[in-house]
């Protein structure tokens, strides 16, 4: 359990990644986010500078970015911290991926309430379209995980997908936002039902009144109303 | 100063103490494995937990709660026993129960306090998590299934070594204790982790499987690789050493010890010298002990006799030598073996006058031509808390990782006579400011240094801040007995006989006289002498040693010397007899009294006060510092040079050498 995926440091990595600096762009925003934070404790940025690297190695290798130890390297550099420390936090969060993935993290969530709500379907639905744990299509299009929890769970069960979640989602519904990405198109995030946000499916079911415009109900308290 | 009641017992404590230091102060046992007094509070085992009022209805972790005025802590009811049988069991879930093969077994905290505080059984039935082996290099063993992630390592590494290499990757189920990337942990003081960590993760790799705790007679005597006088304690079983491990000495040591400390002692059972030796056409031949004698008495010295000092040999021994030469009609006496003839006519200006402990006290801090991460660990160690009280620190030398930002100022020994304006500043609104003088500018800074305590005001009421940093464990012993010659070294190249006492690091070509060397290891002394005597090394002889802020420390014999040779003073009293001038003392005891008589300073252990009267030396300092007089810390004299674990720290940690993890 405790064996933990094995973080590349090979000398193809040092070599591809060893001389890995802000594009401009990003040298910018690193400046806007150190300004966040005190003299002294630029150790506060780790997190954010991370997660900068992560997007911008995301970009140069078309996909959804990881952080090769060279990079994660680079960034306790600038903010003047031992490796150890950021490299803790890089392997603290999972958000942050420790080897290369896809074009598309597909991270299922596995939790009880989607459990529940059928996220074996959604798994299903990712075996079938050739996804495997762990690893990467050989398109280079997908990666799956299954993830804990993302706090999503009333609109279970979910996906979260780069930086969109996609949700209410069955077996069906899951197969057809991977096919939409892989050819190319962006799915509405969201509910797949179109459900708004995680309001009661089918509309609402109580204050109906109140859907379109403000509706004084105290009139009405005391009166048998149905709903 | 919170007054409390543990257990109805009413203790007052310091403000800022704790719970647990209240109930140790009540004479309670509070187990525990994070909490570390050495060590910042992490709070993360919860084994400490005991019952506060007022306060929650639950337990609460003693160990990061302040003690308030009108506590009452209990420490002994149902709930603090439920709540630490609770506890041991969970911390119990992972741990693999390998106690027949673990190393740590019968000196392990997690053992002891499962006897003290645990249930009698297990209830968990699942799994086990199981965490992969790390390297962390040539000192420290890894089994991290056992760790119980106390981070007593990753805190020891962060604040007393000062080397961030240990941390704790992942998280929560999956959390491991790791060195960066599995690389070594380039620290001199990473044994150490050993010694702190509870359980069984981290175990010393020279010394795994070799013994059982209770296998071992147990010795108490004193470090001789550097000159700080670590308190040791060495463990023995039949004629071998086995391992070294520090004792607490607050004024010396606190509880650490470098590596060299700890594992040079393999290097005791290797190259050593068991019998004497005589050079015979060129070539040295086993002899017996009479041969050996009859070929030194035989030299025509005509009183030209010499005697030097290696870095690692006792005041005993070094006095009978003295009273040897003395009896042949010299006194050419000499411990400063790579040729140093800085001034000696006041011990006090050769002295590191603030003391160790001292050192943590100082708020202004100039290191002139030191390493001393390599050349006094545990000095290093207590300057690093100076910082954390506010200190600065300002540097002369070549540019150095010393574990802290030192600000470097430049290598040209000329800055003492026009340091900058930052460091006279520093230094003027400095309360407690000190200079620490390294063998590397002692040689053409000793002058320029001693004006430094003039201009920039070293000696305060009750304060010295001017201080020499000495690297042999012999030198401020052999100083008050007289080994300094007034031009060094060379002064007694010339004699017609010459006594190696145990001194390796001599340039020998320069004597041209009959050599002998007594010693116990077969290094360039044995192998440069035209008499071997085989000696004892510092686990096989009491001894006196002093160390560099001049304490005298006694250390006891842990084991007898290999094969036929002898403790160095019985050598040299039986060669004083070859050489009709019989040393007056037939007892060790005799010896030692001869020596107080002689340097009363000697008689009680302690520290040796020196008075400040400092000589007045010309001259001022120039030059360029080109390096450290250390090149290599692990194999700095005879001892290291012949262990295997020494041998592989300089490979690994100094050369950069790779060592394949396929080799464990
Ligand atoms: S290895 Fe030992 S000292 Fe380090 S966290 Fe684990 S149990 Fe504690
Ligand atoms: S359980 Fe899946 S998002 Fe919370
Ligand atoms: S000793 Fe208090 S929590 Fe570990």
């Amino acid at each position: 359990m405790a064996d933990a995926v094995h973080i590349p440091d090979e000398a193809e990595t040092r070599a591809r990644w060893g001389n890995f600096a802000w594009t401009d762009a990003n040298a910018e925003q690193a400046k806007v986010v150190l300004g966040r934070y005190p003299a002294g404790r630029e150790q506060s940025a780790s997190i954010p500078l991370l997660d900068l690297a992560q997007r911008q190695v995301g970009a140069e290798t078309h996909t959804q970015g990881w952080l090769p130890v060279p990079v994660i390297e680079f960034v306790a550099r600038q903010i003047g911290v031992p490796y150890m420390r950021v490299y803790e936090v890089a392997t603290f969060y999972t958000m942050f991926n420790l080897a290369p993935v896809g074009r598309y993290h597909v991270q299922v969530c596995g939790t009880t309430p989607c459990m529940l709500a059928g996220s074996d379907d959604v798994l299903a639905a990712c075996k079938n379209r050739g996804l495997v744990k762990g690893g990467t299509t050989p398109d280079g299009l997908f990666t799956l995980t299954e993830v804990e929890c993302l706090g999503t769970c009333a609109n279970a069960p979910m996906v979260q997908i780069n930086d969109d979640n996609y949700e209410d989602l069955d077996y069906d519904r899951t197969v057809a936002v991977l096919e939409a990405l892989a050819k190319g198109e962006t799915p509405t995030p969201g509910s797949t039902i179109s459900r708004r946000a995680s309001c009661p499916e089918g509309g609402p079911t109580t204050l109906k009144a109140m859907v379109d415009e403000n509706h004084d109900y105290r009139g009405e308290w005391g009166t048998a109303h149905a709903g | 100063m919170p007054k409390l009641k543990v257990d109805g017992i009413e203790v007052e404590v310091p403000a800022g103490a704790t719970v647990l230091q209240a109930c140790e102060a009540a004479g309670k046992e509070i187990p525990r494995f994070c909490y570390h007094e050495r060590l910042s509070i992490a709070g993360n085992c919860r084994m400490c937990l005991v019952e506060v009022k007022p306060g929650p209805p639950k337990p609460q972790a003693s160990c990061a709660l302040p003690a308030a005025d009108n506590q009452e802590v209990f420490t002994t009811t149902p709930m603090v026993k439920h709540a630490r049988e609770g506890i041991m069991e969970f911390l119990l879930i992972n741990h693999p129960l390998d106690c027949p093969i673990c190393d740590q077994g019968g000196e392990c905290d997690l053992q002891d306090q499962s006897v003290a505080y645990g249930r009698g059984q297990s209830r968990f039935g699942e799994n086990k998590r199981a965490v992969t082996e790390k390297y962390m290099g040539p000192i420290v063993k890894t089994i991290m299934t056992r760790c119980i992630q106390c981070t007593r390592c990753i805190r020891f590494a962060e604040e007393v070594a000062g080397v961030e290499e240990i941390g704790a990757i992942y998280r929560g189920e999956n959390m491991q204790i790791t060195s960066y990337l599995e690389e070594a942990v380039t620290s001199e003081l990473s044994g150490n982790v050993v010694d702190l960590c509870p359980v069984g993760a981290l175990t010393s790799k020279p010394y795994a499987y070799e013994a059982r705790p209770w296998e071992l007679r147990r010795t108490l005597t004193i470090d001789v690789m550097d000159a700080v006088g670590t308190n040791i304690r060495l463990d023995s079983r039949g004629r071998q050493v086995l391992r070294c491990v520090p004792r607490i000495n607050e004024d010396v040591n606190e509880e650490w010890a470098s590596d060299k400390t700890r594992h040079a002692v393999d290097g005791l059972v290797r190259r050593r010298l068991d019998q004497p030796f005589v050079r015979v056409n060129g070539k040295l031949k086993p002899a017996s002990w009479d041969e050996a004698f009859a070929a030194i008495a035989a030299v025509d010295h005509g009183g030209s006799v010499a005697a030097v000092a290696g870095d690692l040999v006792d005041c005993e021994t070094m006095y009978a030598a003295k009273v040897l030469l003395r009896g042949l009609g010299s006194s050419l006496l000499e411990g400063r073996q790579t040729g140093m003839d800085y001034d000696t006519s006041s011990l006090a200006a050769v002295n590191f006058n603030t003391t160790i402990a001292g050192t943590e006290e100082a708020d202004a801090i100039l290191l002139v031509g030191t390493n001393l991460r390599w050349e006094a660990p545990l000095v290093n160690t207590r300057i690093r808390k100076a910082i954390k009280r506010g200190a600065k620190v300002f540097a002369v030398g070549p540019e150095t990782d010393l574990t802290y930002n030192a600000e470097w100022l430049g290598a040209d020994l000329a800055l003492l006579g026009d340091l900058p304006e930052a460091v006279v500043k520093a230094f003027a609104n400095a309360k407690k400011p000190m200079v620490i003088v390294g063998g590397g500018a002692l040689k053409g800074g000793h002058a320029a240094s001693l004006k430094l305590v003039e201009t920039l005001g070293l000696i305060k009421d009750g304060w010295n801040g001017f201080n020499v940093l000495h690297m042999a464990a012999s030198r401020m012993g052999g100083l008050m007995l007289g080994y300094a010659a007034k031009g060094g070294i060379a002064d007694l190249a010339e004699a017609k006989l010459a006594f190696f006492l145990g001194a390796d690091e001599v340039d020998f070509s320069r004597f041209l006289g009959f050599k002998v060397f007594i010693g116990h290891h077969g290094d360039k002394g044995a192998a440069a002498a035209d008499v071997v005597l085989p000696g004892a090394s510092y686990a096989e002889k009491s001894g006196t040693w002093v160390n560099l802020e001049g304490r005298v420390q006694r250390g006891e014999r842990a084991v007898f010397p290999p094969g036929d040779a002898r403790e160095d003073w019985s050598i040299l009293r039986a060669l004083s007899d070859a050489m009709r001038a019989t040393l007056p003392f037939d007892s060790f005891a005799g010896l030692r009294e001869a020596m107080y008589a002689e340097v009363p300073a000697l008689r009680e252990q302690g520290l040796v006060t020196f008075d400040w009267n400092p000589p007045a030396l010309d001259g001022t300092a120039s030059g360029v510092l080109e390096g450290y007089p250390i090149k290599d810390f692990y194999l700095t004299n005879a001892i290291c040079r012949a262990s295997p674990t020494m041998q592989r720290c300089s490979a690994e940690l100094v050369h950069g050498e790779t060592f394949a993890e396929a080799a464990e």
